[in-house]
C-alpha cells in the first residue's frame, strides 16, 4: 500500500518543512503520493510533482481550501484514506491540528511527532518532553503518523516529474469560519530551520533589551528565538518561543542567553550540534547541555560578544 | 451555557524524569503530580467565562487511577462545580480518551468542552481534535484568546506563522495555550469548599467504548546524552572556539 503526504502550504509556495516531512514519508514506503488541498495552488502542485521522491500528486482545487481550516481538510482527506496504509503530515502547528481529526474518523491511534522510521509500523518518538524516547509499534490497519520535520533532511526539491492527477473538493464545514491571520514578517531566515539561533530568557528584564540580541542575530544573519518565561513575560511574541509546547530547533550553533534552562526549553533545542550558553548563574540547567559556557553578565557579554564578531574577517552566512 | 473541562493528572513538570532500567517507562513511583499545566488554563478560562455571567455551570472531568481525582478536586478549588471521574486502571491513549469524552458529551451536553493542548507527559496532542472529529463539532485548538459571542466563539490561535483567528459555532472544542490567562492559585477557604462539591464516580468499562491499546510500547530509553562541554573565560575565547573549533560561525 502507498503513504499519503499532506503538503502545507500558502497556495503559492510549498511550506519548507513539507519537504522534510516528504523524507520521512519515503522511509515509509516509497510509493509516495502528495495531496494538495488549496485555491489556485497550481504552483504548489507543479512544484511538488518535480520532487524526485514524489510518485503521484492529488490536487484539490477549492476556495473551500484557501484558508486552512482542519474541518474541511479532514472531509477531503478521508475521500482519499482508502487507498493509502499511513496518511503523514509534519508535526508543527499545521500537522498537530489536522491529523488527530483524520485519525479519529479512521478510528486509527495516531502515532505524534517521530523522530525515525523503524520500519512501516514502528516508529521512535520522544516524550516527556524528550527526556525520554518510546520506540511504538502501532497495530492499526491504517496509520496516521505525523513527523518530528527537524528531526529528517529535506527532500531533494527538482528532478522529478511526477503525475499530477485533480480530484474533486469534499463538503465544507459551516461551522468554522477563518477571519484573519497575522503573519509575522521578518527578513530574517525562520526559526524553524535557520542555520543560528540566538534566544533570550528571562535574564534579558524586558522587551527593550532584545535589542541587543538582534543585533548580533543581524551580524551572524541568525534567527531569534525566547524561552517561555521570556514570551510569558510579554518581552517578545510566542512565535519566537522555544521549547516542549512551542518550536524544536535543530541549528547548527544555538546561542542560549540569560536562560536558565528548564527542561521545557531544553526540550525544543537540546539536539542543536553546538549549544552556547551565556548566564551569569554558574549553577543554571542550560550549562548542562552547553558545549561553550559562559558565565558572565549577558549585558556586558552581548556588546562584547558583537564588537568580537565585528573584529572577524569573514563570518559565515 | 454549560462548559466541560476535562483535565489530567500527569508528572509535575519540574520533575527530572528517569527511565527505569527494564525499558518499560518512567519511573512513577513517589513521584510528584500535578494537573497538566495548559489544563490549568482551560479551567481558568471556564472560570472567567462564568465570572462574566457567560456560563452557569462547569464541570471538570478526568479520566484516570483513582489519584487522578486530586486534579478534579483542584479544579473545583478555582471554580468548577461539580466534578466527574471516570475510572481506568491502566494508561490509555488519546483515541480511547476522546471516545470516554464523547460518552460523557452525550450524557452531559455542554455547549463547549474545554481543555489543554498537549499532555507533558505523552506529548500527543491528539484528544481534543479526536473528540471534536467524533462529535462532528467544530475545533479552535492552541487557543490564546478566547471571546464569547452570541452562539458562538471567536478563538486566537497560534500557528508557527503567528496568530490565526476564526469563528467557530457552538457546540465547540476548544484546546487552550498556556498564553491564554494566567491561572489562579486557589484560597484555602475555597479548598475547603471543593471538598463538599461533588464527584460522579463512573467506571470506563461501563461505558460500552473500546479502550483497548492500539499502540504497542515496545521501549522507552534515555536520550542520548551530549557529551560534557568547557566553560569559557571570555568572549574573546568564545568567540574563537565558535570560530576555529566548532567552526560554526
Amino acid at each position: 500500500m502507498s503513504v499519503l503526504l499532506i503538503a502545507e502550504h500558502n497556495n503559492k509556495e510549498v511550506r519548507p518543512f513539507t519537504y522534510n516531512a516528504i523524507t520521512a514519508a519515503s522511509q515509509i514506503n516509497e510509493d509516495l503520493h502528495v495531496l494538495v488541498l488549496g485555491h489556485q495552488a497550481d504552483d504548489v502542485a507543479k512544484s511538488l510533482s518535480e520532487v524526485p521522491s514524489v510518485k503521484k500528486v492529488i490536487h484539490v482545487d477549492n476556495e473551500i481550501y484557501e484558508n486552512y481550516i482542519a474541518e474541511n481538510y479532514t472531509s477531503a482527506i478521508i475521500k482519499h484514506a482508502e487507498n493509502y496504509s499511513h496518511i503523514v503530515s509534519s508535526a508543527n502547528t499545521f500537522g498537530k491540528n489536522l491529523m488527530p481529526r483524520i485519525a479519529a474518523l479512521l478510528d486509527t491511534s495516531q502515532v505524534s511527532d517521530i523522530i525515525k522510521v523503524i520500519s512501516e509500523d514502528t516508529f521512535l518518538r520522544p516524550i516527556y518532553a524528550g527526556n525520554a524516547f518510546a520506540t511504538v509499534k502501532s497495530n492499526d490497519k491504517k496509520k496516521c503518523v505525523t513527523i518530528r520535520p527537524t528531526s529528517f533532511d529535506p527532500a531533494d526539491k527538482s528532478g522529478g516529474s511526477a503525475e499530477i492527477t485533480k480530484s474533486d473538493p469534499a463538503e465544507a464545514s459551516s461551522s468554522t469560519k477563518f477571519l484573519k491571520k497575522e503573519e509575522v514578517k521578518s527578513d530574517r531566515p525562520e526559526l524553524g530551520t535557520a542555520r543560528i539561533v540566538i534566544s533570550g530568557g528571562r535574564g534579558m528584564q524586558n522587551g527593550e533589551n532584545f535589542k541587543l540580541i538582534s543585533d548580533i542575530a543581524d551580524k551572524l544573519n541568525a534567527a531569534i528565538g525566547a524561552s517561555r518565561a521570556a514570551v510569558d513575560a510579554g518581552y517578545i511574541t510566542n512565535d519566537h518561543q522555544v521549547g516542549q509546547t512551542g518550536k524544536v530547533v535543530v541549528p547548527d550553533l544555538y546561542i542560549a542567553v540569560g536562560i536558565s534552562g528548564a527542561i521545557q526549553h531544553l526540550a525544543g533545542m537540546k539536539e542543536s550540534k553546538v549549544i552556547v550558553a551565556i548566564n551569569k548563574d554558574g549553577e543554571a540547567p542550560i550549562f548542562s547541555v552547553a558545549d561553550y559556557g559562559l558565565e558572565a553578565d549577558l549585558f556586558e557579554a552581548l556588546p562584547q560578544f558583537l564588537s568580537e564578531l565585528n573584529k572577524l574577517n569573514t563570518i559565515q552566512k | 451555557m454549560k462548559i466541560l473541562v476535562a483535565v489530567k493528572r500527569v508528572i509535575d513538570y519540574n520533575v527530572q524524569i528517569r527511565v527505569k532500567e527494564d525499558g518499560s517507562g518512567v519511573v512513577t513511583d513517589n513521584v510528584k503530580m500535578s494537573t497538566n499545566p495548559p489544563d490549568d488554563n482551560a479551567i481558568e478560562e471556564a472560570v472567567k467565562i462564568k465570572e462574566a455571567g457567560k456560563a452557569k455551570e462547569i464541570v471538570a472531568i478526568t479520566i484516570g487511577e483513582e489519584k487522578a481525582q486530586e486534579t478534579v478536586r483542584k479544579a473545583l478549588a478555582v471554580g468548577a462545580d461539580r466534578g466527574i471521574h471516570v475510572k481506568v486502571d491502566n494508561v490509555i491513549e488519546p483515541l480511547a480518551v476522546s471516545k470516554i469524552l464523547k460518552k460523557i458529551v452525550e450524557k452531559e451536553n455542554p455547549d463547549l468542552v474545554f481543555m489543554g493542548k498537549q499532555a507533558i507527559d505523552d506529548d500527543c496532542n491528539q484528544t481534543g481534535q479526536m473528540l471534536a472529529a467524533l462529535l462532528n463539532w467544530p475545533q479552535a485548538t492552541f487557543a490564546s484568546k478566547i471571546e464569547v459571542k452570541d452562539n458562538a466563539l471567536e478563538v486566537t490561535r497560534e500557528i508557527d506563522e503567528g496568530l490565526e483567528t476564526i469563528e467557530v459555532n457552538v457546540p465547540a472544542i476548544v484546546t487552550c495555550d498556556l498564553r491564554l490567562n494566567e491561572p489562579r492559585y486557589a484560597s484555602l477557604p475555597n479548598i475547603m469548599k471543593a471538598k463538599k462539591k461533588p464527584i460522579e464516580q463512573i467506571n470506563a468499562s461501563d461505558l460500552g467504548v473500546d479502550i483497548n491499546p492500539r499502540i504497542e510500547q515496545i521501549k522507552v530509553e534515555e536520550p542520548p546524552k551530549r557529551k560534557a562541554g568547557i566553560k569559557v573565560a571570555s568572549v574573546e575565547e568564545l568567540v574563537q572556539k565558535l570560530k576555529n573549533e566548532a567552526k560554526v560561525i
